[in-house]
């Protein structure tokens, strides 16, 4: 069990059929993360980054290659699995404890065995004090930490995460990357983050993942090895800005800038 | 304050048409059994209501119009959930909603008489009938409209298809289903009266007719007037449970225009 990666990804390609024929979303893409391990995935646009999500999530085939979760292949949706969407997408008809239950309830297992747990990861992500509220009532920052919980509280083995802070502004942005690096340092749990931004990926991972687009390759893998916890003052820091500006050099190349 | 007054402009507008419509009639020399005046208008709704003579027809066209509404609206709502889940009852079923759906379907309403005859079940039958295309419409398009990232994210639980539809895609829906319901009772009124103009005994439809025989231009008016009455309180209704059931949502039900 030791060495064996929590997400196994080996040289997968995967097709679209379209009504303009079949397109290569992935081609021959590898990605092995180990157990706690936070990686970031970054590109641009069409790079195959949401394809990635939902390969790994069971909603999409592979055409090729294999994708093995915790040491068993991916074949259809599975239940170990985390969620985090670009928008929150929480149900406007459900209270904020609600929507963090709702993979227990999808799951078909009691809710009320786990709600002290979602009390717990509401506290985490600092909205213990709105649980019985309704999402309309939650600024756009406060809905995403809802979706981070709804994400964690089946404990999955890996969580992944779709831009999740690209709708929201600036300054909201830059405060739930500094959040959600002391999440994941309570919690340890492999993450795989999807994300447009470079300084975002480098502050929050382990591992940088560069994709090009179409179809998404993989062009870079980089180490981050800056200690933890990151602060605002890595952000300044030589290794921050080295390996950003190796990404930025690597994303300028892939692909035309926008 | 602006409240109250907005609500006195309103007050101020209908005093100016009732003396308009008074002072109207009476100087220009139009007959009263062509066009009473408001006092006329009010005395024959006086004699209708005091004696009790339009309660049974005022009953007779509730039972009808809610009867067909509720037979026509639960129908639709079953048929349009059906065919928004499943491509096959889609695929079936498709081909006669769109060729149902531009007639007009009063046009049917002598065929139906044929069929069920002069009582309450041709009326019935008639305002479903009417109720049955919007509701249909919009419960289909608004099971439709649920967010995919929602679906997803209960499909990657391997959640039951029902439960998908019960925790996601009704709700999504609500919106639309409301208007439908909306739409469906202002049509379900006049679907009622077109019936009861072709065939009855009772109900507000026949006491315009036969008032319009016996030259009773007072008690058509009182009748339209119940009429009006009618389809506003049910209208109201239907935007409290909407209220009610949507608590979610902070904006109210936009009255929709339907081109009947």
């Amino acid at each position: 069990m030791a060495n064996v990666p929590t997400l196994d990804i080996d040289g997968i390609s995967v097709v679209y059929q379209t009504t303009q024929g079949p397109l290569l979303a992935l081609r021959g893409l590898d990605l092995k993360i180990e157990k706690g391990q936070f990686v970031s995935v970054i590109g641009s646009s069409g790079c195959g980054k949401s394809t990635l999500l939902r390969v790994v999530s069971g909603l999409m085939p592979v055409s090729e290659g294999s994708a093995k979760l915790s040491g068993s292949a991916i074949t259809g949706p599975r239940s170990d699995v985390g969620i985090v969407f670009q928008q929150p997408t929480l149900l406007p008809w459900k209270t904020v404890i609600e929507n963090v239950l709702v993979p227990i309830r999808a799951l078909g297992l009691p809710t009320a065995n786990y709600r002290a747990r979602a009390e717990e990861l509401l506290e985490l992500v600092g909205l213990g004090k709105f649980a019985n509220h309704l999402p309309r009532e939650l600024s756009g920052g406060m809905q995403q930490r809802a979706g981070i919980a709804r994400g964690l509280i089946h404990d999955p083995a890996v969580l992944l995460m779709d831009e999740p802070f690209a709708a929201l502004d600036a300054l909201t942005r830059e405060r739930m990357t500094m959040e959600l690096q002391s999440i994941w340092l309570n919690t340890r749990k492999t993450v795989v983050f999807i994300t447009h931004s470079i300084p975002e990926a480098v502050f929050l991972a382990d591992k940088i993942v560069v994709l090009s687009g179409r179809p998404g390759t993989k062009v870079l893998e980089v180490p981050v090895d800056i200690a933890r916890p990151r602060t605002l003052e890595t952000l300044a820091s030589p290794e921050f800005g080295k390996i950003a500006n190796q990404l930025r050099q690597m994303l300028g190349a892939s692909s035309a800038m926008h | 304050m602006t409240k109250l007054k907005a609500y006195s402009v309103s007050v101020i507008s209908i005093t100016c048409f009732l003396l308009i419509w008074h002072f109207g009639t009476k100087w220009s020399g139009v007959p009263s059994y062509l066009l009473p005046g408001p006092i006329e208008v009010a005395k024959s709704a006086w004699v209708l209501y005091s004696t009790g003579l339009i309660f049974p027809h005022i009953g007779i066209t509730l039972t009808q119009m809610l009867l067909g509404y509720f037979l026509g609206c639960i129908i639709a709502f079953l048929l349009g959930a059906l065919v928004a889940e499943f491509v096959l009852a889609e695929r079936i079923l498709f081909p006669y909603v769109v060729g149902f759906q531009s007639m007009p379907k009063v046009a049917l309403a002598p065929l139906l008489l044929v069929w069920f005859g002069f009582g309450m079940t041709f009326k019935v039958v008639l305002v479903a009938l009417i109720c049955f295309f919007p509701m249909f419409i919009n419960t289909m398009t608004g099971l439709r409209s649920a967010n995919p990232d929602l679906v997803d994210l209960y499909r990657a639980f391997s959640a039951p298809r029902w439960l998908i539809f019960w925790d996601v895609k009704l709700p999504s829906a609500a919106n639309s289903i409301f208007a439908g319901l909306q739409i469906s009772i202002v049509l379900g009124l006049i679907g009622t009266v077109v019936g009861e103009f072709l065939a009855a005994r009772q109900g507000l439809g026949h006491l315009i007719q036969s008032s319009s025989m016996n030259f009773d231009v007072g008690a058509m008016f009182t009748s339209v007037f119940t009429l009006s009455l009618i389809g506003v309180l049910a209208n109201f209704a239907v935007r409290s449970v909407y209220r009610k059931v949507v608590y979610w949502e902070k904006t109210t039900l936009t009255a929709p225009v339907s081109g009947h």
